[in-house]
């Protein structure tokens, strides 16, 4: 187990009711967990928990089997990367800049850029098929080039494990699709890859296990076929939904129009 | 032009303005005089070149060059492009120091860049205080306002003693807080170098976080960087540094603002060359300030913060209107 959280509680100052409570989980390498559930749900809360940014009022994460909050920042990025759900430039950056800050983990302050980081710098740009882009200015980027390169930045750390929090969102079909594949291939690699996305559709066809948070606790986990399941998912989200199966292991979710019934058109 | 190509010509430059330096002041020292200077050792070339204009010049040099990578430093760390090193309540710290100092001590030499530079710390301090929230975070936003906080109310002190003191010392106080070199000697530059020299060594060994700190706080966390451990270091090593500078030559602004804009154009946003880069054009631009100031009304003398505010304005304006186009 690579990430590992362990009954974790995290109870924001002031409020009502806790944000996380008692929610266990790990990510193994060569597998894809996808975490999925309503606005508000806890996602991001337990994301950042997981990564050390947040500290849980009780119970613990563990990296490699060690505190993450034990870890120095610059030893946890050689093993995690990270695709923030956000993030501006500030200023003009080339695509080869951008990817190249995911060495500097590697790097220290006075070393320069060996010919080792250059070799993984190549091959993460072809991986991520950025190669073409590398030139451009990261502001001149469409959101899927800018996602993908963000997606190189985080390879070039050369991490066992890859958190990505919806990457997909306000991308079209295709570059949603490609990002997908790109992840999907990078698992098969070996990667333990831990992926929010609220499109649990492509999750079912991509994860090979969906964990449902809400109300920061967990509802449902297991294989898209054990959690995509319309009494479920309908209580999760508060909305009439059918699952139909498309193809096997891999059921589809349809939300209802109102007065819709739930069975076959 | 490559931008490796565009290294011969900074360093080019500063040497050119470093030769306009010893060349120009209360009177025009050219080649043969400097020639001379170097070559005969009792000669009044000599002195005027080794005593008066090197020590100078070298200062000049060293604080351009602090301020420079200073303001670099600071506008990645709040992530703006229009901070400054003045921004942060520090000229408002040391003006009020440097304005008691000579309300109280009169025009006593040595009280004016102690007492400044005691301000500057006593500032720095508070807009620390006030902008570590919740016990362990630096927020830089909080910082800003901290830095406007502070400096506005060490102000309006300043102003009140100002309004009180004598017509001379007005006129000694206000000079001062214009910034010049008038003061530049060896020792001077020997001070300034013993507080100044550690806080650039921080900040070139800073060069990689402060790239990741331009990438936003929690990206630069998860790209490696110790975030609170990085931002109270940058934040601390810039304002000393820039006290130092303000300790030996007074406020001279607009250098740490527009330099490292300019370089970001002419080496990329990478501090590991653009720090190398501003301290250089920096430390540059202000000896040809300086150079400027002491001789074109001379024998007076102008601040040399007029000149930076003279030439650098229109620069800045310059640079707003190419990045926007």
């Amino acid at each position: 187990m690579i990430l590992q959280a362990e009954s974790l509680t995290i109870h924001y100052a002031g409020a009502p009711t806790p944000a996380l409570s008692e929610v266990s989980l790990g990510i193994t390498p060569g597998s894809l967990l996808v975490l999925g559930g309503p606005n508000g749900s806890g996602k991001t809360t337990l994301l950042r928990a997981l990564l050390g940014v947040l500290s849980p009022s009780t119970g613990s994460v563990s990296i490699d089997g060690r505190a993450v909050a034990s870890w120095p920042r610059r030893e946890l990025a050689r093993r995690v990367g990270v695709v923030s759900q956000r993030e501006e430039v500030w200023v003009p950056l080339s695509v080869e800049e951008v990817v190249t800050m995911g060495r500097y983990a590697h790097l220290g302050p006075l070393t320069p850029i060996r010919p080792p980081d250059r070799a993984v710098i190549e091959q993460v740009l072809q991986r991520c098929d950025v190669v073409e882009l590398r030139t451009r200015k990261a502001e001149t980027l469409s959101g899927g080039e800018w996602q993908r390169v963000r997606i190189a930045r985080a390879l070039a750390q050369e991490p066992q494990a890859l958190v990505l929090d919806e990457p997909g969102n306000a991308l079209d079909v295709r570059h949603e699709m490609e990002v997908m594949e790109l992840i999907r291939t990078l698992v098969d690699d070996g990667m333990a890859c831990l992926l929010i996305t609220h499109h649990l559709n492509l999750a079912s066809r991509y994860a090979d296990r969906i964990v449902l948070l809400d109300k920061g606790r967990i509802v449902a986990e297991g294989t898209p076929t054990d959690v995509l399941q319309e009494e479920i998912l309908t209580r999760v989200f508060g909305w009439p939904i059918a699952v139909t199966p498309w193809r096997a292991g891999s059921p589809q979710f349809i939300p209802l129009r109102s007065g819709e019934g739930a069975g076959e058109p | 032009m490559t931008k490796a190509v565009r290294w011969p010509f900074l360093v080019g430059g500063a040497l050119l303005a470093i030769l306009a330096g010893l060349v120009f002041g209360a009177t025009f020292n050219g080649p043969s005089a400097l020639i001379e200077g170097i070559g005969s050792p009792d000669s009044m070339a000599r002195t005027i070149l080794i005593e008066v204009r090197l020590p100078r010049v070298v200062l000049a040099f060293m604080v351009g060059g602090g301020l420079g990578i200073a303001g670099a430093a600071l506008q990645a760390l709040v992530r703006n492009p229009l901070a400054d090193p003045y921004l942060l309540g520090l000229s408002g710290g040391a003006g009020l120091g440097a304005v008691l100092a000579i309300a109280v001590a009169g025009a006593a030499p040595w009280a004016v860049p102690v007492s400044a530079f005691v301000g500057a710390l006593t500032a720095i301090f508070l807009v620390y205080r006030l902008s570590v929230v919740a016990g362990r975070r630096l927020d830089p936003r909080v910082l800003l306002l901290a830095g406007v906080v502070v400096g506005s109310f060490a102000g309006a002190i300043m102003s009140a003693i100002m309004v009180l003191a004598t017509a001379s010392e007005l006129r000694n106080a206000f000079l001062w807080l214009l910034g010049g070199f008038g003061a530049a000697s060896w020792q001077a530059l020997m001070v300034y170098l013993a507080y100044a020299t550690l806080p650039v060594a921080v900040l070139m060994l800073q060069a990689r976080r402060l790239d990741l700190l331009t990438m936003g706080e929690e990206t630069a966390q998860f790209l490696g960087a110790d975030i609170e451990r990085t931002k109270r270091v940058i934040y601390l090593t810039a304002s000393l540094l820039t006290a130092a500078a303000v300790a030996v030559s007074g406020m001279i602004g607009f250098v740490g603002l527009v330099v490292p804009h300019a370089m970001r154009r002419v080496v990329g946003p990478l501090h590991t060359t653009l720090l190398p880069a501003v301290f250089i054009a920096s430390g540059g631009f202000l000896v040809l300030a300086d150079a400027i100031a002491r001789s074109i009304v001379a024998p007076i003398e102008l601040p040399v913060g007029v000149v930076t505010a003279l030439v650098g304005v229109p620069l800045f304006a310059l640079l707003l209107r190419r990045t926007l186009r």
